[in-house]
C-alpha cells in the first residue's frame, strides 16, 4: 500500500515568512500581551516549527524581540524597501489622524536619520502596506478605532480600514483581516495567523471574512448564543445585582447583539470569559465600541422590551436584534482621515485650520 | 524658529575630555510601549554622560473621559495599559468606591486581592525571564561580554540543588529566547498565572467582572480551589526562581567589580500600597491614613534610605504634575481649579492631579525644549521644598523597601521585620517549606531592582495564599455576597491608590452633575520615564542612565549598550502609560574630542 501524503513531508509553497508586528498604533500593547497567553497554538509552537506544513516564521515584534533600536528597525526598513519578502503585517492600535494639525506627531516609531524627527506610525503604514502579503489587525483599536477613537478624542483616531479604505487589497489580493477584541482573545489571534500561514503554504483557500472583515468561523455567532446563562434568559430570570449567576441583561449585558465567541471559548484555555463568569458583555469586539455601548452598566436600550416578550415572540425579538446588531456593527461617523477633527473635541493648538491658536 | 530645533540631544553638561559619541536606541524593545533613549557616551572613560528619554505616543485619556458616566471609568482606564490594565481598573474602582461612599463586601475584596496577586505573579514572571532575562542570557552575554561568559561557564551556581542548574553558564543558556528551558517554563507559568487571574477577574488583561461596589465573579467553591491548586504549583516554582536569580545577580557583582554602579541613583522611592484589608478599609478619604497602613503592601516614600511617610493623605497632597519638556499647555494660570481643599480642609495645589487640565500642543521634537508626551510627576517634600523625582524601581524594590521599613505587615506567609521582609512558602509536592528573606539592599541600582522582582513574585504568592484562605472562610460560612449597590452622587471628589505591577498608581476623579468633570490617572511610567521638569531635574531613567559606567567589552563600532539596556529595563518600562529608546546600531553618530565644541550649539 502506498504511504499517504502527509503535511510533514510536503514542503510549503513559500518556505519562509516574516511577521512584522507594529504595536505603535494608539494602543496599550494588550494584544501582543494577550497573544503571549495563547496556547492553541502558542507563539512558540508557530515560531519553533511545532506544526507540520507551515513555512518557517520569523517574528519581529517589539515586545518580544532580542534586538534593540536600529538592529530591530532594520527589518522595518528592509520590508519597506521590498527586501523582506514575503511578510505579513500585523497592526496593533488605532491609526491617529496626523492631518488635523500642522506639526508634531501622535504616534511614531524609530527616528528618521535625515530629519532627526520620529517616523510616524502612519508613515510606516504607507510604506509597508503596499509591500505586505497580508495585513492583520489585532484588536478593536486597529480594526475599528476602539477606545482611543471614542467621542471627544483629541487625535482623530480610526481603524485601519478607515485609513486604507474598506476595499483595500494586498498585493496578493487579500482584504485586511480584522481580529477584533479589547484585547483580542489570545487563541482567536493565533488561530487567524495560523490560517493565513496555511494559506501562504498553499494548504488553505482564501480566508473567509464577513462584511466587517472578521474571520467568519470566529465571529459568526453572538455572545448570547454561546452563553451558559441562556436558560435564565429564556425563563426571564434576570440578575438585578452583580455577583448573581443569572442572566445579566438587565444590568448591562449586550450579549444578544454582539459578535464574539468568548462565551464559548473562554479566555485562557477555556477559563474565564465575560457573561458566563459574571461580567457584562460591553461589546468590546464591535465596530461601535465603545460609544454605542456606554454607559456600560445600564441595561441596553430595548432590553426591557425584548426580555418582556421572550418566549412568546421569538421572531420579533430576532428582528429587533438584527436591527441593533446592524447599528453596533457600524463605526461612529467621526472615524475618518479628513483634515478636520469631528470627534467633538475643540483643539486649541493644532494650526491647520483646526483650533484657535 | 525652525533652526532653533535640536533634533538630537545637545551637550548641556560639560564632560571630561574624551571621545563623546551620540548613541540612541529607538525603539527600546522587550518592554511594553514605545520609548526612545538618546545618550552621549564617553567611551574613553566608559561612562554615559547624558541621557534623554522620549515617548512617541499620545492618546488623550483624560480628555475623552470628560463628561462620561463615572461608572464607565474602570472599563475605559483599563485600556491605558495592555499588561497591567486590571491595575487601572482596580484603582478606578477604588476611586469610585470613595466617590460613591460604598464599601464592597469582604469576599469581593478578597477576590480583587486574588486577581491582583495573580497579575503581579504573571507580569513579573513574564517580564523577569522572557523580557529582561534576555539581557542576561547566553546569547547576549557572549555578544557583549565574552570574558564574562567564559567565567560563567566555570562558575558553580551556589543554589544548584534548588534550581537544578550546575553553573551560572547553564542558567544563562536556559534563558535564551524561545529555546532556553527556563525561558519556556516561565512563559508557560505566565499562562497558568493568567488563568488564575481569569478565575477572579474574568479576562486578562482587561477584566470583565470588576465593578464599583464589588465583583460579578460567582464565588463558587470551585473558583477558589481551581485558583489554589495552580497557586501551589507556582509556589513550588518560586522555590527555584528566587535562588536562581540570586545566583545570577550575585555573579554579576563578582564577575564585574563595580557593577553596583550600573543604573544606580539616589534612593528616592515611592510606593502607594496594595491589597486592601476588608476589616479596615472603608474607602473614606478621612480615614485613608489608617486603612492605607493596613494594606498588605505598605504605602510610603523613602528619601535617602529614610521612610518619610506611610500616610496616603500626605502622599496624596504632595503630588505635583510639572511640565518642562512635554508637549502640553501649562494650566497654572489658565486651567480651572476643581478642588481647592481636600475633604479634611487641606489646601490642594494647582499642580495636583485633581486640578490638572490637559491641553495637547503637538510640535516638533526639540531636545532643548519639549521632547516627550510624558509629563513630569514629582512629590513635593515640604520639609525641604524639593520637588522629588521619585522612582518606583519597576515596583518590587519600592514595595519591599517601604514594607520592610514600616514593619506593619504580618499575615503569616509574609512578615515585615523593620530591615527585611520574610516570605514563608509552605511545603509543596516536591519541596519542603522554605523561608525566603529579602533584605534591604545597599543600593537602588539595576541589579537590586531586578532581584527584588523575583522576591516580590514570591511575596505576591504568599499574600495570595493568605487571601485564598480568607475567601474560603467567607464562602464556607455562607457569606457569599460580592456586591454593594450604590448611587452616583451629583458631585464628588475622590482618589484611588494602588500599586500597578511596575509601581505607584493613582487615579484622581472629580464628578459634577453625575458626570466626569476631571479624571487623571498617574501610573508608574510617567514617574520613571519623565523628561526634565520645569526645574531642570531629569527623570529617573535619564538620571539612572546618566553617569552609569559601562562594562560592555565592545567599542563604539559594535556597541550594544547592554549596561544602558539593563539600567532602563530594570525599571520595567511600560510606555503605553506614559512614553520611546533608540540605539544607533553602534553607529558613530558624532565624534568630538573636545566636548566644549558643543557649547556654540547650546541653548542660550
Ligand atoms: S448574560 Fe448576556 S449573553 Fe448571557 S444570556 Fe444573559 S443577555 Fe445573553
Ligand atoms: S463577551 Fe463581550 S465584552 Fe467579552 S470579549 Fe466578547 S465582546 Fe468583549
Amino acid at each position: 500500500m502506498k504511504t499517504p501524503e502527509v503535511l510533514a513531508n510536503r514542503p510549503p509553497d513559500v518556505k519562509e515568512v516574516h511577521i512584522i508586528w507594529m504595536t505603535s498604533g494608539l494602543s496599550c500593547d494588550g494584544d501582543t500581551i494577550s497573544t503571549t497567553g495563547a496556547s492553541l497554538p502558542s507563539i512558540e509552537d508557530v515560531v519553533m516549527g511545532n506544526i507540520p506544513g507551515l513555512p518557517k516564521v520569523h517574528l519581529h515584534n517589539p515586545v518580544l524581540a532580542y534586538e534593540v533600536g536600529d538592529d530591530f528597525m532594520k527589518y522595518w526598513h528592509m520590508a519597506a524597501e521590498g527586501r523582506l519578502d514575503p511578510f505579513v503585517l500585523v497592526l496593533e492600535g488605532s491609526v491617529p489622524n496626523e492631518n488635523i494639525k500642522s506639526e508634531g506627531y501622535w504616534a511614531a516609531m524609530g527616528t528618521d536619520p535625515h530629519t532627526g524627527q520620529p517616523i510616524t506610525t502612519n508613515e510606516w503604514i504607507d510604506r509597508l502596506a503596499p509591500k505586505a502579503l497580508a495585513i492583520v489587525c489585532a484588536g478593536t483599536c486597529a480594526t475599528y478605532g476602539g477606545i482611543h477613537a471614542m467621542e471627544g478624542n483629541p487625535t482623530g483616531a480610526m481603524g485601519l480600514a478607515d485609513y486604507l479604505g474598506w476595499e483595500w487589497r494586498s498585493k496578493a489580493g487579500l482584504p485586511i483581516v480584522n481580529v477584533p477584541g479589547c484585547p483580542v482573545q489570545p487563541d482567536n489571534m493565533m488561530e487567524t495567523l495560523l490560517y493565513l500561514l496555511y494559506q501562504v503554504a498553499g494548504l488553505a483557500p482564501m480566508i473567509p471574512l464577513d462584511e466587517q472583515l472578521r474571520p467568519t468561523w470566529l465571529f459568526g455567532k453572538t455572545v448570547h448564543e454561546g452563553c451558559d446563562r441562556g436558560s435564565y434568559y429564556e425563563q426571564a430570570d434576570f440578575a438585578h445585582e452583580y455577583g448573581s449567576p443569572k442572566c445579566l441583561v438587565k444590568i448591562g449585558c449586550w450579549g444578544p447583539v454582539v459578535n464574539c465567541n468568548v462565551t464559548k471559548r473562554g479566555w485562557m484555555d477555556g477559563i474565564g470569559g465575560c457573561p458566563n463568569v459574571g461580567g457584562i458583555c460591553i461589546g468590546c469586539t464591535m465596530p461601535g465600541f465603545p460609544d454605542k455601548f456606554m454607559p456600560f452598566m445600564d441595561a441596553p436600550p430595548g432590553a426591557a422590551l425584548s426580555t418582556a416578550i421572550v418566549g412568546i415572540w421569538g421572531g420579533a425579538v430576532r428582528k429587533l436584534r438584527a436591527i441593533t446588531n446592524r447599528t453596533v456593527n457600524k463605526e461612529p461617523k467621526w472615524h475618518h482621515r479628513g483634515t478636520h477633527l469631528t470627534t467633538g473635541y475643540q483643539p486649541k493648538y493644532y494650526g491647520n485650520g483646526n483650533g484657535r491658536g | 524658529m525652525a533652526e532653533a530645533i535640536a533634533t538630537k540631544p545637545r551637550q548641556t553638561t560639560p564632560g571630561k575630555s574624551g571621545q563623546i559619541v551620540e548613541m540612541s536606541w529607538d525603539p527600546i524593545t522587550r518592554i511594553v510601549g514605545s520609548l526612545g533613549i538618546f545618550t552621549k557616551i564617553d567611551f574613553e572613560n566608559k561612562k554615559v554622560v547624558e541621557c534623554h528619554a522620549t515617548s512617541s505616543i499620545f492618546r488623550g485619556y483624560s480628555i475623552f473621559m470628560q463628561n462620561k458616566d463615572p461608572r464607565d471609568t474602570h472599563f475605559i482606564t483599563s485600556r491605558i495599559c495592555g499588561i497591567c490594565g486590571d491595575n487601572h481598573a482596580t484603582c478606578s474602582v477604588y476611586a469610585q468606591n470613595m466617590a460613591y461612599g460604598i464599601k464592597p463586601p469582604p469576599l469581593a475584596e478578597w477576590i480583587v486581592n486574588l486577581g491582583e496577586a495573580a497579575e503581579y505573579m504573571f507580569d513579573h514572571c513574564i517580564y523577569q525571564d522572557n523580557l529582561v532575562g534576555v539581557d542576561f542570557c547566553e546569547m547576549m552575554v557572549r555578544e557583549t561580554n565574552p570574558g564574562v561568559w567564559e567565567k560563567a561557564k566555570v562558575t558553580p551556581a551556589p543554589h544548584a540543588k534548588d534550581h537544578g542548574y550546575r553553573t551560572i553558564g547553564e542558567i544563562m543558556t536556559a534563558l535564551n529566547p524561545f529555546e532556553g528551558e527556563f525561558y519556556r517554563k516561565t512563559l508557560q507559568m505566565s499562562r497558568v498565572t493568567r488563568e488564575m487571574f481569569c478565575l477572579m477577574e474574568g479576562r486578562h488583561v482587561h477584566p470583565s467582572t470588576l465593578y464599583p461596589g464589588g465583583v460579578g465573579t460567582v464565588p463558587s467553591i470551585q473558583v477558589f480551589t481551581d485558583y489554589l491548586t495552580r497557586l501551589m504549583n507556582y509556589i513550588e516554582f518560586m522555590k527555584a526562581v528566587v535562588p536562581l536569580h540570586d545566583d545570577l545577580f550575585d555573579f554579576f557583582y563578582e564577575a564585574l567589580p563595580g557593577y553596583e554602579q550600573v543604573g544606580q541613583r539616589r534612593i528616592l522611592l515611592g510606593c502607594w500600597g496594595s491589597f486592601q484589608d476588608p476589616d479596615v478599609c472603608d474607602y473614606n478619604y478621612r480615614t485613608m491614613d489608617e486603612w492605607g497602613r493596613a494594606m498588605f503592601v505598605t504605602p510610603g516614600i523613602i528619601v535617602d534610605g529614610e521612610l518619610v511617610t506611610t500616610n496616603l493623605i500626605d502622599i496624596n497632597l504632595g503630588i505635583r504634575i510639572l511640565l518642562g519638556s512635554a508637549y502640553y499647555e501649562d494650566w497654572q494660570d489658565s486651567g480651572k481649579t476643581f478642588v481647592k481643599h481636600d475633604p479634611l480642609g487641606n489646601p490642594v495645589d494647582k499642580r495636583h492631579p485633581w486640578n490638572q487640565t490637559t491641553t495637547p500642543k503637538p510640535q516638533k521634537r526639540d531636545f532643548d525644549g519639549n521632547y516627550s508626551w510624558v509629563m513630569s510627576p514629582r512629590w513635593f517634600d515640604k520639609r525641604t521644598g524639593d520637588h522629588l523625582a521619585l522612582d518606583t524601581g519597576g515596583g518590587p524594590i519600592a514595595r519591599l523597601w517601604t514594607t520592610a521599613l514600616a514593619k506593619l505587615v504580618d499575615i503569616g506567609y509574609v512578615q515585615a521585620t523593620g530591615h527585611s521582609v520574610k516570605i514563608r512558602l509552605p511545603k509543596t509536592s516536591l519541596k519542603p517549606e522554605v523561608e525566603l528573606e529579602w533584605k534591604i539592599p545597599k543600593w537602588s541600582n539595576a541589579i537590586e531592582r531586578d532581584r527584588a522582582r523575583s522576591y516580590f513574585q514570591a511575596y505576591a504568592a504568599g499574600v495570595a495564599l493568605y487571601c485564598v484562605e480568607q475567601a474560603m472562610k467567607e464562602v464556607l460560612a455562607g457569606r457569599t455576597q460580592t456586591f454593594t449597590p450604590f448611587k452616583v452622587p451629583e458631585e464628588a471628589i475622590s482618589c484611588g491608590f494602588h500599586e500597578a505591577v511596575r509601581g505607584v498608581l493613582s487615579h484622581h476623579m472629580v464628578i459634577k452633575n453625575r458626570k466626569v468633570a476631571n479624571y487623571h490617572p498617574y501610573p508608574p511610567t510617567p514617574w520613571n520615564a519623565s523628561p526634565r521638569d520645569s526645574y531642570g531635574t531629569p527623570g529617573p531613567y535619564e538620571d539612572a542612565v546618566q553617569n552609569t559606567p559601562l562594562f560592555e567589552e565592545n567599542g563604539p563600532d559594535k556597541f550594544k549598550g547592554i549596561d544602558i539596556m539593563r539600567t532602563v529595563r530594570s525599571f520595567d518600562p511600560c510606555l503605553p502609560c506614559g512614553v520611546h529608546m533608540y540605539l544607533g546600531n553602534g553607529k558613530l553618530l558624532k565624534q568630538l574630542h573636545n566636548p566644549t565644541a558643543f557649547a556654540p550649539l547650546a541653548k542660550k
